[in-house]
């Protein structure tokens, strides 16, 4: 039986939704400081070439400014995951993000005019912007600093992963399908562009950042360690952040730049980009070419998977090279698999590099398997449907790759979609009746797609952890200091909710202190969807201690034998006894032998690490989910209209639904411009289209209505059964419509986005086809 | 020197009179001269509106307005929406209740929007439909919430009106 809960499970407004209603919430954009300097960042005009001289005299000169830094004014380590990534580039620039020069100044306007002062001859050099061009013999090794461990110079990261036997599988196969699945660069867009604010005083050598990251520890690492400084003497406070989605786990050149900027001028610094900048200079999800083999018996159920995935890693390497991690969980373990080989290979180009993206790497291998699968099932003539439903993840399952479904909710979250969606009776490459050949400019198609992703935090960084300091007051006030962070995902609030639920404190009572490394407890950061799991685990922890705090005081000033409360309304109830928490708390401290109602807990997902061959069980549990799509294609223009969506998702159980909705409408939104408009467009590794006019982003037209059914599996390991939610809703989508796509239209299409001029040349492809074959 | 002409102009509520360079841009006067931090800049090219304000009861992107064009007129920012008596107004209110919030970076344009055009169809006693009320905020870049829930609120506004 499942405890009835008295406020987990209701929908709740996000705790600070009145401050950020009302414009009082303080982001990084609105931080002044007294004497604040305006930073600014000269980069490079071209994508590949040698650097003769730079010259800042000029800017140096003028008005206003306090500072111009390069290179050669900073002694510093290289950044990045591989250490191949120096803040300014001196000698050569590989990408059109790269840093050349920083200035400091009084004004916006000052800085900017300082730029344009500084003068930099460049040598240009052809650049390489494909990652096969990149691993040809003759090619040049393209980032100087990479180690040479995988056979090729310009190879930065390489995977390989298998189980089973493969030759064994092919031989078992009725069909095998092989093909080359593309996917685009595609940029977060967080509403507010990156910013930092920087303050160093020489007084005490303490540099106190106030930073938009997601990984406030791991961050403080990095930055000492770019800085060559202690990390204690760092301190990050995270402002209120304006999206975050991922883009926030990689520090950036500009965060260890403005910092440099404070020292040097002993001057609070603030660096806030332009959108345009944004666009050129924050992370995209990594781009792919993945070439995939499949195979299923005659019964339909499927036999080996075979990828090779080539990623563009860009100049540098980033978190983004580690997606590979992500993605053989899907290639392994996306239904049943006996026999599975992995390889994936981050490739240095001249391009940009990529960074992480909500969804790690999942939505573009779930995009290649499940297109894989619609095509399976048209080979072996059985539905679409139907072989995802004899495939699927079942409870009590340990894969070839050691993940352990302790509760899996893939069927009954298929089947729903499948019934919701009236998948059955509108599938047209299913149908043979008359309506499937609709004529006319509309066609319309459904497309199914399931998921699997982490959803109990992931065992990568040597804690995946959080802590917890708990404190009430003697007017009965509970402060939650966690390690978790809040980037508008809305955690905070469901850790009140546990709060409350377990302690019967109202919420008004409940503070959340959570932005500030001198003050919180260890975290590894907000990612793999992680943070209601894992730091809820640990508030529950807390609670349990401050508990047995509360009911030892109250039994002895009750004079009853310790034994357990009930919390309810500020107070604790005993048979017929009730006494207020903040009395009981006053005794503590002022009664002898006074104590502090305060306590601390640290929780540690059970989870494993994955052995040297990337097998072991890595997540507390996990998250499965699948959407159903109806799209209606423009036979006239090209455009794809999402009509219909309909979602279901194992989520454990739900905490607080009305910010799941959102978390699934915002998912949603997000896979559907990755599936149809999104698209960064480079030429010779220079962006086109730095903007939002030329980058499209879905609007409040576009967004069809999404149909949300939660499966609630009730997972032990999960705070009152719950598993991670906020990456799954966008990975399926975009696999989903091109499905749906190629229903609509009967061509299947193997790269995204599927833009109109995509989809009307294989309109007029195929016309062609017909008219020449008859 | 800069050339500094004087505008004359209301803001929330109160009267007030400021010297300004005539290229000062809006957003830039409000956020920066002002002080009035809630108003956003999300791109300052006219395509996100987050920068949305209301000036003589239009909702207006104040990155692609001269501060100067302010004279003789009345302006109101998020800050102006609530009263000391009644800090949210019906427009905050919903949108908090429908869950239309997720980082906030959005929120206060698309409240001024969605005010400026609840009084609008007050004025002409109208509910917008569904589509009218989509249309309506058009303008506005969300990357958290997929508009859903913001489109629920702005709804539950009209209705309620
Ligand atoms: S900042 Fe004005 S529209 Fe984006
Ligand atoms: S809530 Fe984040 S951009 Fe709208």
């Amino acid at each position: 039986m499942v405890k009835e809960l008295k406020i987990i499970g209701k929908s709740t407004p996000k705790l600070d939704a009145k401050e950020r209603v009302t414009g009082k919430s303080v982001y990084g954009h609105d931080i002044e400081l007294p004497g604040m300097l305006h930073g600014m960042i000269l980069r490079t005009k071209y994508p590949c070439a040698k650097i003769i001289s730079i010259d800042v005299s000029e800017a140096k000169a003028l008005d206003g400014v306090m500072c111009v830094i390069t290179a050669a004014d900073v002694d510093v380590n290289q950044i990045g995951y591989k250490r191949d990534h120096p803040i300014f580039k001196s000698k050569t620039v590989n990408c059109n993000r790269d840093e050349i020069a920083a200035v400091a100044a009084t004004t916006k306007e000052i800085a900017k005019k300082a730029l344009s002062l500084i003068k930099v001859e460049y040598e240009v050099k052809k650049g390489i912007y494909n990652p096969f061009d990149a691993l040809k013999e003759d090619a040049p090794k393209l980032n100087e600093f990479s180690h040479d461990k995988f056979g090729n110079k310009n190879i930065g990261e390489s995977f390989h992963y298998e189980h089973g036997n493969i030759e064994d599988q092919k031989k078992l196969s009725k069909v095998i399908i092989t093909k080359r699945y593309e996917t685009s660069r595609v940029t977060h867009c967080c509403m507010a562009t990156s910013n930092i604010t920087a303050s160093y005083s020489k007084l005490d050598g303490q540099l106190t950042i106030w930073a938009s990251t997601q990984v406030p520890f791991l961050y403080q690492r990095d930055v000492a360690h770019a800085l060559k400084m202690e990390p204690s003497k760092i301190r990050i406070i995270q402002p209120i952040i304006g999206g975050g989605f991922g883009s926030k786990l990689d520090m950036l050149p500009f965060e260890p730049i403005c910092a440099l900027l404070s020292i040097k001028t002993g001057k609070p610094v603030q660096l806030l980009y332009s959108r345009e900048e944004e666009f050129i200079a924050s992370p995209t999800r990594q781009p792919m070419i993945i070439d995939l083999t499949t195979g299923a018996n005659e019964n339909g159920k499927f036999t080996f998977r075979e990828v090779k995935i080539t990623m563009d890693n860009g100049a540098y390497t980033s978190w983004g090279a580690t997606t590979p991690f992500v993605m053989m969980q899907t290639y392994s373990s996306l239904y049943q698999v006996p026999a599975c080989s992995f390889d994936a290979k981050a490739i240095y180009t001249n391009n940009p590099f990529a960074g992480s993206f909500r969804g790690y790497g999942n939505p573009q291998a779930t995009y290649s398997i499940e297109t894989n699968i619609d095509l399976l099932a048209k080979e072996l003539g059985i539905g679409k449907d139907e072989i995802r439903l004899i495939n699927a993840n079942y409870k009590g399952e340990i894969t070839g790759q050691g993940l352990n479904f302790k509760t899996c909710g893939a069927i009954p979250a298929l089947k729903k979609v499948i019934e919701e969606s009236k998948y059955s009776q509108r599938i047209k490459s299913q149908i043979s009746n008359s309506k499937s050949q609709e004529s006319g400019r509309y066609k319309k198609g459904i497309g199914l797609a399931s998921m699997l992703h982490v959803g109990g935090g992931a065992k990568i960084y040597r804690s995946d952890g959080c802590g917890t300091r708990l404190k009430i007051d003697h007017y009965g006030y509970l402060t939650i200091i966690t390690g978790s962070n809040e980037i508008g995902q809305g955690s905070e609030t469901v850790l009140a909710m546990i709060a409350v639920e377990e302690l019967g404190i109202p919420i008004e009572k409940i503070k959340v202190i959570n932005t500030d490394t001198d003050v919180k407890p260890w975290d590894v950061g907000v990612h793999a969807s992680r943070t209601s799991f894992v730091a809820g685990n640990s508030l529950l922890g807390a609670i349990k201690l401050i508990k047995e705090k509360l009911n030892k005081q109250a039994a002895k000033l009750l004079c009853i034998e310790n034994s357990d409360f009930i919390y309810q309304n500020g107070s604790m109830f005993h048979d017929d006894k009730e006494i207020k928490i903040d009395k009981v708390v006053r005794e503590m401290h002022f009664g002898l032998p006074n104590e502090l109602c305060v306590v601390e807990y640290f929780y540690e997902p059970p989870s494993s690490f994955q052995d040297k061959e990337f097998k072991g069980d890595v997540s507390g549990n996990y998250a499965f989910a699948s959407q159903a799509i109806e799209v209606e294609v423009d036979t006239l223009t090209g455009k794809v209209k999402v009509l219909n969506v309909f979602v279901s998702q194992d989520v454990g159980r739900v905490l607080n639904p009305l910010a799941l909705q959102g978390q699934i409408e915002g998912g949603v939104a997000t896979g559907i411009g990755f599936a149809l408009t999104e698209e960064m467009i480079y030429k010779n590794g220079m962006l086109l289209n730095p903007n939002f006019h030329g980058y499209k982003l879905l609007t409040s037209m576009d967004m069809p209505d999404v149909n949300f059914y939660p499966v609630e599996t009730y997972d032990d390991a999960g705070p009152y059964g719950s598993k991670g939610v906020g990456e799954a809703p966008l990975i399926p989508t975009a696999a989903a419509i091109a499905n749906a796509v190629a229903d609509a239209i009967g061509i299947e299409f193997y790269s995204l986005p599927l833009s109109p001029e995509k989809i009307l040349k294989a309109l007029k492809e195929k016309t062609i086809n017909k008219v020449l074959s008859i | 020197m800069y050339n500094m002409v004087e505008i004359n102009f209301i803001i929330n509520g109160s009267k007030m009179t400021k010297r300004i360079k005539p290229s000062t841009l809006l957003v830039d006067f409000i956020r920066d001269d002002l002080k009035l931090k809630g108003t956003k800049v999300g791109c300052m090219e006219g395509e996100c509106g987050a920068c949305t304000i209301i000036i003589d009861g239009t909702a207006i992107n104040s990155c692609m307005y001269l501060a100067i064009n302010i004279n003789g007129k009345n302006v109101t920012t998020i800050e102006g929406l609530g009263t000391v008596e009644k800090p949210l107004d019906l427009v905050q209110e919903k949108m908090i209740a429908h869950g239309a919030i997720q980082c906030g970076f959005c929120t206060s344009g698309v409240v001024m929007t969605t005010k400026a055009f609840s009084e609008k169809c007050k004025n002409e006693d109208k509910i917008p439909t569904r589509d009218e009320v989509k249309k309506s905020l058009e303008g506005h870049l969300c990357r958290c919430t997929g508009y859903i829930k913001i489109i629920d609120a702005a709804e539950a506004v009209y209705k309620k009106q």
